[in-house]
């Protein structure tokens, strides 16, 4: 067994409507694996297919080497928290995950561990209730916790969390990764995905846009000079030189955004030098995730 | 399945839940077993149908139960509105989602949940009669009434076939109320409707048209904590009752089993 989660063709359809067509893709295993895409795409349906809530109209799939059509085989390997912490309000948060202990078997020992392990050790005895959304965000992965998964599936796990927070579950799902369990995790935060996701599946309307390495989807896009003229006069007169030349351009921010990469920076420099214009800056960046995002998505 | 059920005890001892209903199952109780003490021998008595009770049937056997028997409809109103809640909270609250990750036989966490319910019903069932038996024992003597006979074999055979039929009863409402919250996946839409029809709709239809009583559920469950009326036979409340029960059940079992969590 090498992919955590491989489906094929997987497709549900509601009525007239499709919430996911044809996804074929595979999360290998060991990797910390980001699943985007805009809102409505179709990721929440593959999650909870891939958990057996909801049963697929199509196509096939593996979970931890386990047909999706017997999620009982899997499924005490897999922790997972889906569209937000759910849990009984009038119970405490340890006694919430003692519930899930019991259900799934696990020691009741683990309870107090995962407080401590997502910060909530002085807020385990207070009703679900009177948590704030970061506090529920936080029990929900410790339920995730609970049965020590080789497979961690969570859905927008840093939903509600202030910074310090989204940085202390950046850390969580690394130090698990390094521990060799295989993490898919949906968020909207792509700056945080590219920091932690060495592999990547894009939805888009019920369809796979993108699957497999991070930096090959990232290297894949083009290289971006940005130069910026000494004098803010010369940023459309800089432009059309550059357009002349065939360089694709667009100006943003008193920036003139080239598409090239790094190696064409001299030739650049020496046509605004030879045009009488002064650069101040001229730097070459790769396109981050979320502007490949962008551009791909059509968001 | 048995890791369900310790996992809904856990649900269902919470203070709130646990000692506010024995505590109105036991005021219940004491209220009931009360008025029929203390109206013993008056014109209209506290029978329901309106008989006279008197301190001669009292002082029999049965007199040991009497109290305890006549609360068993709000004991299962009150089961009706726990198996409910219970039930169909798990799908407002979308925690249906988390139980079904960690066991995924739907089937198992219905029985887990059923088995953990019964042994709730049998705590509710327990705080009746220990009430109903402290209280006609206290007001024996104020009503004249003799308590020998209270403690003869014939009572305690007596006492243990009221109890298995007040707990038959109280489960076959709580049944309905498990039904009801899988079919409407809302706490107040199924105990609303489980309430309006037991409490209501059955009283205006048998009222209305008599001979309808024998088939209105509610109705046959009563009968059985009862133990039986000359017009219907307890036997025929048991198997029509169960025909009912297993019926439902059976429908919302494969609902339950194959609806997508989508929530």
């Amino acid at each position: 067994m090498t992919t955590a989660i491989s489906v094929q063709d997987l497709t549900k359809v509601y009525g007239e409507r499709s919430a996911l067509s044809h996804a074929s893709f595979d999360v290998p295993l060991g990797a910390v694996c980001g699943f985007v895409g805009p809102n409505g795409s179709g990721k929440t349906t593959t999650i909870r297919m891939l958990l057996g809530l909801i049963t697929p109209t199509g196509g096939t799939g593996t979970v931890l080497g386990e047909s999706i059509s017997h999620p009982e085989k899997y499924l005490p390997n897999v922790g997972a928290m889906i569209e937000g912490p759910a849990f009984y309000p009038a119970l405490s948060g340890a006694e919430n995950l003692r519930v899930l202990a019991s259900l799934g078997g696990f020691p009741q020992e683990r309870v107090e561990i995962l407080l401590e392990k997502v910060g909530l050790e002085d807020r385990g005895q207070s009703k679900f209730k009177t948590y704030s959304l970061g506090m529920k965000q936080r029990l929900g992965i410790a339920a995730a916790l609970l049965p020590q998964p080789r497979l961690l599936v969570l859905d927008e796990p840093t939903n509600g969390l202030d910074p310090s927070g989204i940085q202390e579950v950046r850390n969580l799902i690394k130090e698990l990764a390094a521990d060799g369990t295989s993490i898919f995790v949906s968020s909207h935060l792509l700056s945080e995905l590219e920091m932690i996701a060495e592999h990547l599946v894009m939805l888009r309307e019920g369809k796979v846009l993108f699957a497999g390495r991070t930096q090959d989807l990232l290297q894949a896009q083009s290289a971006i000079l940005l130069a910026k003229p000494e004098f803010a006069v010369d940023l459309n007169k800089f432009a059309s030189v550059l357009q002349n030349s065939g360089f694709k351009v667009t100006v943003e921010n008193g920036v003139v955004n080239i598409v090239a990469d790094a190696d064409s920076a001299a030739k650049v420099n020496r046509m605004a030098f030879e045009s009488g214009i002064t650069l101040s800056s001229l730097v070459a960046t790769q396109p981050t995730l979320e502007e490949t995002f962008f551009e791909m998505t059509g968001e | 399945m048995l890791n369900v059920t310790r996992a809904e005890l856990r649900k269902l001892r919470r203070p709130t839940l646990l000692y506010s209903t024995i505590l109105v199952v036991m005021l219940l109780t004491g209220l009931f077993t009360t008025i029929i003490f203390l109206r013993i021998g008056t014109a209209h008595g506290p029978n329901r149908r309106g008989d006279m009770i008197d301190a001669s049937i009292l002082s029999q056997p049965q007199g040991l139960v009497y109290g305890f028997k006549i609360v068993a409809f709000f004991l299962g109103i009150t089961a009706l509105c726990v198996f409910a809640s219970q039930t169909a909270q798990e799908y407002t609250l979308g925690t249906l989602r988390n139980l079904l990750v960690r066991q995924p036989a739907r089937m198992k966490i219905l029985a887990g949940k059923y088995l953990s319910m019964t042994i709730f019903a049998i705590v509710l069932v327990l705080a009746d009669a220990l009430v109903a038996i402290g209280v006609s024992y206290a007001l024996a003597g104020h009503a004249k009434v003799s308590t020998s006979a209270w403690i003869t074999s014939a009572a305690l055979v007596l006492f243990g076939k009221t109890f298995v039929n007040v707990l038959l009863a109280t489960m076959a409402y709580g049944t309905l109320g498990m039904i009801l919250g899988l079919l409407f996946r809302s706490p107040i839409s199924a105990i609303a409707t489980g309430v309006i029809w037991s409490l209501i709709l059955e009283n205006i239809l048998s009222a209305v048209v008599s001979s309808t009583s024998k088939w209105l559920p509610g109705q046959n469950f009563s009968n059985i904590a009862q133990g039986g009326a000359p017009e219907v036979s307890y036997h025929w409340s048991l198997i029509l009752s169960l025909i009912y029960l297993i019926g439902a059940f059976a429908i919302v079992a494969i609902l339950f089993k194959r609806r997508d969590v989508a929530n």
